[in-house]
């Protein structure tokens, strides 16, 4: 009973986690695209005739707003799978993040607590069939709609999602060399070692290419621009979600930013040490010149989930500064982008890690 | 996997499976076929092979079925446009179906009851998988690779003599 109250309590803290970075991330959404444009930011939002909170005005009228809507159907539409598609497209991403760690362990009242809600041997190939199934709610959207614009979309956003699943995967196969484990946990705890006495085992210095063809399939993936063919407002209205209003119009746009948050935790788990803080293990601070601050336990973990949200937060800024900077591919750009560009080069950052890892590590047994 | 659990999932896999060959519209059946795939990835779980599980939705469920659906999209099949087969047909799939349950029940039978299952720690885990096929299987592993390899390469042939 116990460790299915722990096992809930775990699930519903990293979804918390998660809803909350995402809200940051609409609140960046506003705000870094105001900055960008020399605009002042929404703020025109004003509840009960009180303007006085600004943006948080506008953070909260919005998804208000979505849900009194009218939820129109389109005639002539698939009104089961109109109705699946938004579900489609936001389950998966939030399924995923089970198996991102968020901390190391928790020692509670005799027991011993992994911070990760799904313990799995095939961590990282469970993020990937997730991944790989967010491209339903796409296609099935496009599809249901009955309208030309919305199939385009769904076509596009298939073809798009396949093609830099592919980079992604191999991608994390160098990362996987790496630190010999499919477990984000244990990639994580792997982290934690130092390079030459100083420096973090982070995965950005083993693996820097593996990073950037990640971060890029990443961003094509949450299907943002400088990767929103599926949608293109400039070409295709909507794209695959033109025909859908109210609360389904606010999942789809959920999923959006979850899958931003989704990236960010990958990302952040991957290449930036997950929860781990620089120089800090279990029992407290031991610094490279000799320093040590014996911390409790409990403290140590509020810092690694603490740290592990700041990382959360930055790279979901990061990508939303990467999205009001940068101009929308043309479709053959993109395809020759992923089929020319990333997967030969994640095909080479395999070969090269895996030389190097034999060179270093000798064949193992 | 509890019995009562089995029995649900089961009946849900028949279900879907059978959508999949019965619907009419083309892109429910691919969708049915995603929920069976799907559903037989958690029969595999409770097999203690998540590594073939998580497999199964990677290249089938998130791979393969996608590209089905994007060819029924881009075609735009309707309803109508759908073969069944004549009665003939569905004759001789209906028998080959009973002699295949016939065969299965008679082997189930001979074979008797099964022993207790006794699986060695770490069964079905990705590192026991790996070792198995790069040791004792490292033949038919690259063999099949060639095979896919061929398939890529008669994949591209094709391609480029349609353009």
């Amino acid at each position: 009973m116990a460790d299915v109250a722990i096992a809930a309590a775990k699930s519903l803290f990293i979804v918390l986690l998660v809803l909350q970075v995402m809200g940051l991330g609409v609140f960046f959404e506003r705000k870094v695209s105001a900055l960008i444009q020399d605009r002042i930011g929404a703020n025109r939002a004003a509840i009960l005739g009180f303007a006085g909170m600004g943006l948080v005005n506008t953070l909260v009228a919005d998804p208000v707003k979505f849900l009194l809507k009218e939820d129109v159907v389109p005639a002539g539409s698939d009104r089961l799978l109109h109705f699946l598609a938004p579900i489609l497209s936001v389950v998966p991403v939030l399924v995923t993040f089970a198996v991102v760690p968020f901390g190391d362990v928790l020692e509670l009242g005799g027991r011993t607590i992994n911070l990760q809600a799904a313990s799995l041997n095939v961590g990282i190939l469970y993020v990937l069939a997730f991944v790989s199934l967010g491209v339903y709610g796409v296609v099935l959207a496009g599809w249901a709609s009955n309208n030309r614009w919305s199939l385009l979309g769904g076509i596009r956003g298939s073809a798009q999602m396949i093609s830099y699943e592919i980079a992604m995967g191999l991608a994390l196969i160098g990362v996987v060399m790496t630190y010999d484990t499919l477990d984000l946990q244990g990639m994580a705890r792997a982290q934690g070692a130092l390079i030459g006495g100083w420096l973090p085992a982070w995965g950005i210095f083993y693996q820097p290419i593996a990073f950037l063809i990640f971060m890029t399939a990443g961003i094509a993936e949450s299907k943002r621009i400088p990767f929103d063919l599926p949608e293109s407002e400039s070409e295709l209205v909507a794209g695959y979600f033109t025909e859908y209003s109210g609360p389904k119009h606010l999942l789809f746009m959920m999923s959006d930013f979850v899958e931003v948050v989704l990236v960010a935790a990958l990302v952040t788990t991957f290449f930036f040490g997950g929860w781990q803080v620089p120089y800090l293990l279990r029992d407290g601070f031991h610094f490279p010149w000799g320093t040590t601050i014996a911390l409790p336990s409990i403290a140590v973990a509020v810092l690694q989930v603490t740290a592990f949200a700041l990382k959360l937060i930055f790279f979901t800024w990061l990508q939303i500064v990467i999205r009001w900077t940068l101009p929308r591919f043309r479709y053959d750009q993109l395809m020759r982008l992923g089929w020319q560009g990333l997967l030969p080069l994640s095909l080479a950052n395999v070969v090269v890690t895996a030389l190097v890892v034999v060179l270093v590590a000798g064949p193992t047994a | 996997m509890t019995p009562l659990a089995f029995l649900v999932l089961a009946v849900l896999t028949v279900v879907s499976a059978a959508t999949v060959v019965v619907h009419k519209n083309p892109v429910h059946s691919a969708c049915a076929l995603v929920v069976t795939l799907f559903l037989l990835s958690i029969f595999f779980v409770g097999l203690d092979a998540e590594l073939v599980a998580v497999l199964q939705v990677i290249v089938y469920a998130g791979a393969i079925v996608v590209l089905f659906l994007f060819v029924i999209m881009l075609l735009n099949l309707q309803r109508d446009v759908r073969a069944t087969g004549g009665p003939g047909l569905v004759t001789a799939a209906a028998a080959c179906g009973v002699a295949l349950t016939v065969v299965i029940a008679t082997a189930l039978r001979r074979a008797g009851a099964p022993a207790t299952p006794t699986v060695p720690p770490g069964f079905g885990e990705t590192a026991a998988v790996a070792r198995e096929l790069f040791t004792t299987y490292l033949v038919p592993f690259e063999l099949t690779s060639i095979l896919l390899l061929v398939a890529i390469v008669g994949a591209v042939a094709l391609a480029k003599r349609q353009a």
